[in-house]
């Protein structure tokens, strides 16, 4: 067989039933990736030509080409980058923020069984509560700028973060604290050596899941306040009814938040290439 | 062998409290142990056992009584104790290498020469090749191996085995016994094995005190002949003697049941 493709299915096959095998497996990956490029441009045919012939609103939804030549005019125009700019640092900043204050907070609960106990009613509380409920409080507290948009994403993620990698510190097998013990370490040393490195995984995992919330806080906190950003654009969109701005922006986020995700995801195995 | 005792309980009972009630896990126990001795402690679950290895350990402190290492009373962990655990708890996130020095970390000895010395147990237990391999990469074996390393990296001069065989396949098990015989005979170290297989005690004691439960408390104590403590463990299980004090230590155990 020297057919090319057949080959290039097969490589790196041990044997007959291996290169089968792997035919089988890389043939279906290709047609899942194939019908996922399908699907998006089925969507963004629909929609183009669904605008052009009326089945779909344009003034509501714009459109594909629409959206695309104002976000290549922004861009070239330069509109673009400072509104990305702050709501990239705005996120980036929160999303830190609330995991390492998240953590900290963990710590010192499992630091202290006392603390822990009696902080626990309000962590339920404040976990049960809409953060976002908060924003206009954190606005005039913060100010209208930066502080009071970081402080509603980090209030979106420390609490979630507190509770998750609280409940890891202690889900820790306790025979590996034992064998600590044994060899007469303190609580510092039982936290460093044991406890920490064996939540890490959890702690990775956290990342992830504030690196969503941190979007949905700096987005809601531009809403209600802010001159520039992601956020603002989609609500000055609104305000003056252009649509097409709004989709820009949408555009946008989505792309950055992928990006932000998949860089976490990519840090994630790293950091955890060696664990079981 | 008991004129210069390393160990000894005397009057030792413990109690532990819940907001259950109480429940009395050791009663009145007294033994001694000598230098260099191999002493199993033998009983069925529930024994107090366990309670006897903690107290040792510093881990607890016994209700009444008091226990001594070389005289001096335990009150907090000592670096003259090892303690091998049920399993090898190697850490997963560290390679072999970093899991033999933690007991070195732990009590701060940094020393390039306590880190060498760790290394070479590691090669005597033939798993100097494994040294930048994670756990998960060695058998059950491999890994109890290992852990032996890691508590001997520290030098303690009393080994406390808390069943340490249990979670091994028969084979590997067997092989272990004769191992951790020879290194401990060889280093002239204490040892107090935790067990309640008869066999296993038999084969790899010197001595072997019988107890009961509810509350724990000393039965009876069984010296074994220079047949069987002069033997490895494995020879140890075709000696005749071996039969014959597997009956007598059966008996006792049952008795009164």
């Amino acid at each position: 067989m020297t057919n090319p493709i057949n080959s290039y299915l097969t490589r790196g096959a041990k044997s007959n039933a291996h290169a089968a095998f792997l035919k089988r497996h890389r043939t279906r990956n290709f047609v899942i990736r194939l019908v996922q490029i399908a699907l998006f441009i089925a969507f963004i045919l629909f929609w183009e030509l669904g605008a052009n012939y009326r089945l779909i609103d344009p003034l509501l939804f714009s459109q594909p080409s629409k959206i695309w030549a104002m976000f290549a005019e922004m861009l070239l125009k330069g509109n673009l980058h400072n509104h990305i700019t702050v709501t990239v640092i705005e996120t980036i900043v929160g999303f830190i923020l609330g995991t390492v204050f998240g953590t900290a907070i963990a710590i010192a609960i499992w630091w202290s069984p006392f603390l822990s106990k009696v902080l626990d009613p309000y962590l339920v509380v404040l976990n049960g509560m809409p953060k976002v409920a908060l924003g206009p409080t954190f606005i005039v507290a913060f100010g209208g700028g930066y502080g009071g948009i970081i402080a509603m994403a980090i209030a979106i993620s420390i609490i979630i973060t507190t509770i998750v990698v609280y409940t890891s510190f202690r889900e820790v097998d306790s025979n590996l604290i034992k064998l600590a013990q044994t060899f007469g370490a303190n609580q510092r040393q039982i936290f460093g050596k044991i406890v920490l490195p064996a939540s890490f995984p959890t702690i990775i995992s956290t990342l992830k899941v504030n690196v969503g919330l941190a979007w949905v806080g700096v987005i809601v906190g531009e809403f209600l306040v802010s001159k520039q950003g992601l956020g603002y654009l989609i609500i000055y969109g609104f305000q003056v009814f252009n649509l097409t701005l709004v989709f820009v922006s949408l555009f946008i986020i989505a792309i950055c938040a992928s990006l932000m995700y998949q860089g976490v995801a990519a840090l994630e195995s790293k950091l955890l290439k060696n664990r079981e | 062998m008991k004129n210069n005792p390393i160990i000894s309980f005397n009057q030792v009972s413990k109690t532990y409290i819940t907001l259950d009630g109480e429940t009395e896990a050791l009663k009145d126990v007294n033994f001694t142990v000598g230098e260099g001795e191999f002493v199993a402690l033998l009983g069925p679950s529930g024994c107090g056992k366990t309670t006897i290895l903690s107290l040792l350990a510093g881990l607890i402190l016994p209700t009444s009584g008091s226990i001594f290492i070389r005289n001096k009373k335990v009150e907090t962990p000592s670096r003259e104790i090892g303690y091998m655990l049920q399993q090898d708890y190697l850490l997963s996130w560290r390679t072999i290498r970093h899991n033999i020095m933690l007991g070195l970390e732990i009590s701060k000895q940094n020393g390039k020469e306590s880190y060498q010395y760790a290394l070479d147990l590691l090669d005597e237990m033939e798993l100097s090749a494994f040294k930048d391999h994670y756990p998960n990469q060695l058998s059950g074996g491999m890994r109890q191996r290992v852990a032996l390393v890691r508590t001997l990296a520290t030098r303690p001069d009393i080994l406390l085995l808390d069943e340490p065989f249990s979670a091994l396949d028969y084979t590997t098990r067997l092989r272990l016994e004769d191992l951790v015989i020879e290194t401990l005979k060889k280093r002239r170290k204490t040892a107090l094995l935790v067990t309640h297989d008869i066999a296993e005690a038999i084969a790899m004691a010197d001595r072997i005190i019988i107890m009961d439960s509810n509350p724990g408390c000393i039965k009876k104590t069984v010296n074994l002949p220079p047949s069987l403590t002069k033997t490895l463990p494995f020879g140890s299980r075709e000696v005749p003697d071996f039969q014959k004090y597997f009956q007598l230590i059966w008996r006792e155990m049952n008795e009164n049941d």
